[in-house]
């Protein structure tokens, strides 16, 4: 079978058959299980209960406040940490003033800031924006500080030769050299908004695909459980993919962005 | 027009401190081709951003039209030897070198501005090439827009801080012609810093050796030889060969004075 | 003018990184002070300090943190022990990466939280939950960093060690895993971070035992003071980890010209 890697297409193909491998293995499994098995529900249950909730009925009420959700937070995020980012890079004094406590508040695993903002914010939608805008900025915080540090030398003098400053400096230089970080760490952040969307949903709320998904496993809905899992895959899926469509265009004259 | 007089740089690290350069005095005079030698680590790249306004001297200073240089003087243009960092890889040809005239020190009209930069990407024999992104080009194009991108600025003085280092040796060759050939149709000065003693005899009309750091002038040399310069004929002139030989020795004098801290 | 060109380290980044500590300790000490809020919602940096030197000397809090460690710490293990199997056969059998690609792309983006309800189903509440959950969510790094690392080693290298005709095994041995390692380090310690997120939002999830149930349980008893000692105490342990693994990251890439940044 040596000839199949030889291509790409040989490479697809190969990916083609091991994936419907694994499906197919998976669905046997489901298969031979339903009548006993009240965790793994078979392929057909799950697609009816997918059917049934996502195409499109709970659409409105669970999955565009879930994503509203993400998006301010993240957006935030990525306005905020762009902002500080930027700051911390420019000044070593700030940058060693805050750097204790910047490791200090990254390290605090997200999930555990959830219950003080509830205490601060009740349950409603600021809870879920403030804790995924505050454990989102960090990685962009610290890519942009990085970006700016790394800025290179040589660059910055021919800028500084030709008379370039000010706003002009920031948007026609700055800001392209350093966006390849900042997408590093947006791609980082977005990860955690979607983990974070699904557990603050779990926690505190009343509508969302997370609390969807943890109310149908407290009914002991597996059908329900499983669809709800896997529209959460698909959109993790989606949301990264979507980021890398909108990276590739934005940085489509970076080396790395394999043009050449 | 432009003087170097008593230039001394030293570099504080912490509590210590190195010496770079000593004490440097000479003159760059209008139209002039000045080529600076000397052993490696000599502070040359340091000289050049001093007299660029980059870094300011610890002591002494470089004037120029009788005024101190403090910051990047709109009459002066660099090329640096690293291309491909001092390029911007977002923009293409056309707006690298358009950029600096619209945003930076010129302020020109977009027509004007426009014009130049079409008059320099010709000069350096880019035209058809102005869309392309700087990545996508050899390493010796990239560098003619560089100094596509310093003539469009339309500089008094230009200075060139090995900006052939880091291009195969025929390339260098072209881009040295290049330069000469720019020199005569834009008419401007050119200092030249180089580890290159070929490249040093061969281009300047006056050769500053620099001596091992902490750096004091080992000697200047006026290069009387014909002009235009010439690759082949050139190079083979027995001036020459005593130019380069002269050059070769007083760069690999022995260092009389006490060990440099 | 010069500031770009060279540019002196400040000299006391440690005295200034202690004074940032300090600062933010007194600006969270004054919040409540100040009438901001209340000091039910965000108690002083003092009460709070006060609390967990308490709690430190309680058998709860240790309890809890030794079962978020051993869940993250298993977790991480069994990803490691996988994510570098499967990560080794993936780079350096064609046919294997090929087939299995789609499927680790497709599971890697797939939230580990969103697991933690079938987990639950599955096994019930308790620490094979935590570590199933804590495996899923942090194989997929270290799989992707191994096969990246398998195929990291550079081909004159590997020439020129099959010019002097050392043997395969030597050149397994001498110049492959070297050259991997870094990688598989990185994926690692971006792994021990997933891990301990993983638990600690399984553990507030699900009510097993752990610092994030303490979080949770001190939230809903009101012992605001409580709730947030055992938060810094989620965040010592994340910049333990972070020190932990950063610093067996350091050591590996010590050769290694640029210290690759990553996640």
């Amino acid at each position: 079978m040596t000839w199949l890697t030889r291509t790409r297409r040989g490479a697809a193909l190969t990916g083609l058959i091991g994936s419907v491998l694994i499906i197919g293995a998976v669905y046997l499994f489901t298969e031979s299980r339903s009548e006993t098995d009240y965790v793994w529900p078979t392929f057909g249950e799950v697609w009816a209960a997918f059917q049934d909730t996502w195409l499109f009925e709970n659409v409105g009420s669970d999955v565009v406040p879930s994503l509203k959700r993400m998006f301010i937070g993240f957006f935030i995020a990525v306005v905020g940490g762009v902002g500080v980012g930027f700051v911390l890079g420019s000044s070593r004094v700030l940058d060693a003033l805050a750097s204790p406590v910047v490791s200090f508040l990254r390290s605090i695993p997200a999930a555990a800031l959830l219950p003080p903002a509830i205490v601060l914010f009740g349950i409603g939608d600021v809870t879920k924006i403030v804790v995924i805008a505050f454990v989102c900025c960090w990685p962009i915080i610290l890519n942009t500080r990085d970006g700016v540090r790394e800025l290179d030398s040589t660059m910055m003098s021919s800028t500084a030769i030709y008379g370039i400053t000010g706003l002009s400096r920031f948007r026609l230089v700055v800001l392209p050299a350093v966006s390849p970080r900042i997408f590093a760490g947006m791609r980082v952040s977005l990860s955690i908004a979607i983990l974070l969307l699904v557990t603050s949903e779990m926690v505190a709320s009343a509508d969302g695909i997370g609390y969807f998904v943890f109310l149908a496993q407290q009914r002991f809905a597996v059908d329900d459980m499983w669809a709800g899992v896997i529209l959460l895959g698909l959109l993790g899926v989606a949301l990264n993919f979507l980021l890398g469509v909108v990276e590739r265009i934005v940085l489509r004259w970076h080396r790395s962005a394999d043009l050449l | 027009m432009l003087e170097v007089s008593g230039v001394g740089v030293t570099y504080a690290r912490g509590a210590t401190t190195t010496k770079a350069i000593d004490k440097l005095d000479f003159t760059v005079s209008a139209g002039e081709f000045v080529g600076i030698v000397g052993p490696s680590g000599a502070g040359k790249t340091t000289l050049l951003k001093c007299m660029s306004g980059l870094l300011r001297p610890t002591s002494g200073a470089v004037v120029l039209h009788g005024r101190e240089i403090t910051q990047p003087p709109l009459e002066m243009a660099v090329v640096f030897q690293d291309y491909s960092r001092s390029l911007y890889p977002w923009f293409d040809v056309q707006r690298n070198v358009v950029l600096p005239l619209r945003h930076g020190g010129r302020k020109m009209a977009k027509d004007a501005a426009l014009a130049a930069t079409a008059e320099a990407i010709k000069a350096v024999g880019l035209e058809g090439f102005e869309e392309h992104h700087p990545w996508q080009l050899s390493g010796g194009m990239q560098q003619r827009v560089a100094i596509a991108r310093a003539l469009a600025y339309q500089p008094e003085i230009l200075l060139m801080d090995e900006p052939f280092a880091s291009v195969d040796a025929q390339t260098r060759a072209e881009l040295e012609d290049l330069v000469l050939q720019v020199r005569e149709q834009f008419g401007i000065t050119i200092v030249l810093v180089t580890h290159d003693i070929d490249e040093a005899v061969y281009m300047s009309d006056t050769v500053v050796v620099l001596s091992r750091p902490p750096s004091t002038v080992q000697e200047i040399l006026t290069i009387d030889l014909p002009k235009p310069r010439h690759q082949a004929t050139t190079k083979t002139l027995p001036e020459y060969g005593k130019l380069r030989t002269r050059v070769y020795e007083s760069i690999m004098v022995p260092d009389s004075r006490p060990a440099s801290v | 003018m010069s500031s770009a060109t060279f540019r002196r380290r400040p000299a006391g980044t440690t005295v200034l990184g202690g004074a940032g500590v300090l600062l933010t300790l007194a600006l969270w000490e004054a919040l409540p002070a100040s009438g901001l809020v209340s000091a039910n919602e965000i108690p002083g940096a003092l009460a709070v300090l006060d609390s967990l030197a308490a709690l430190v000397g309680t058998g709860d809090f240790w309890r809890a943190v030794g079962a978020t460690l051993a869940g993250a710490g298993l977790g991480l293990g069994i990803a490691v022990a996988i994510g570098v199997a499967v990560g080794t056969l993936m780079g350096s059998i064609g046919i294997v990466r090929n087939a299995l690609t789609p499927t680790v792309e497709f599971l890697r983006p797939v939230p580990g939280v969103a697991l933690i309800p079938v987990a639950m189903l599955m096994f019930g509440p308790g620490l094979t939950s935590d570590v199933v959950l804590v495996t899923f969510g942090c194989v997929w790094v270290v799989i992707v960093q191994t096969q990246y690392g398998v195929r990291a080693a550079d081909p004159v290298a590997l020439q020129t060690a099959e010019s002097f005709r050392m043997s395969r095994w030597a050149r397994i041995r001498f110049v492959q895993v070297p050259s991997s390692l870094p990688f598989i380090a990185t994926g690692v310690r971006i792994a021990s971070s997933i891990a301990l997120i993983v638990a600690v939002t399984a553990e507030l999830i699900s009510g097993n035992t752990g610092v994030g149930d303490s979080i949770a349980f001190a939230q809903s008893a009101a012992r605001t003071e409580d709730m947030y000692a055992y938060i810094i105490t989620a965040g010592i342990l994340g910049v333990l980890a972070h020190l932990a693994f950063g610093g067996i990251e350091r050591r590996l890439l010590h050769w290694h010209q640029s210290q690759r940044t990553g996640a």
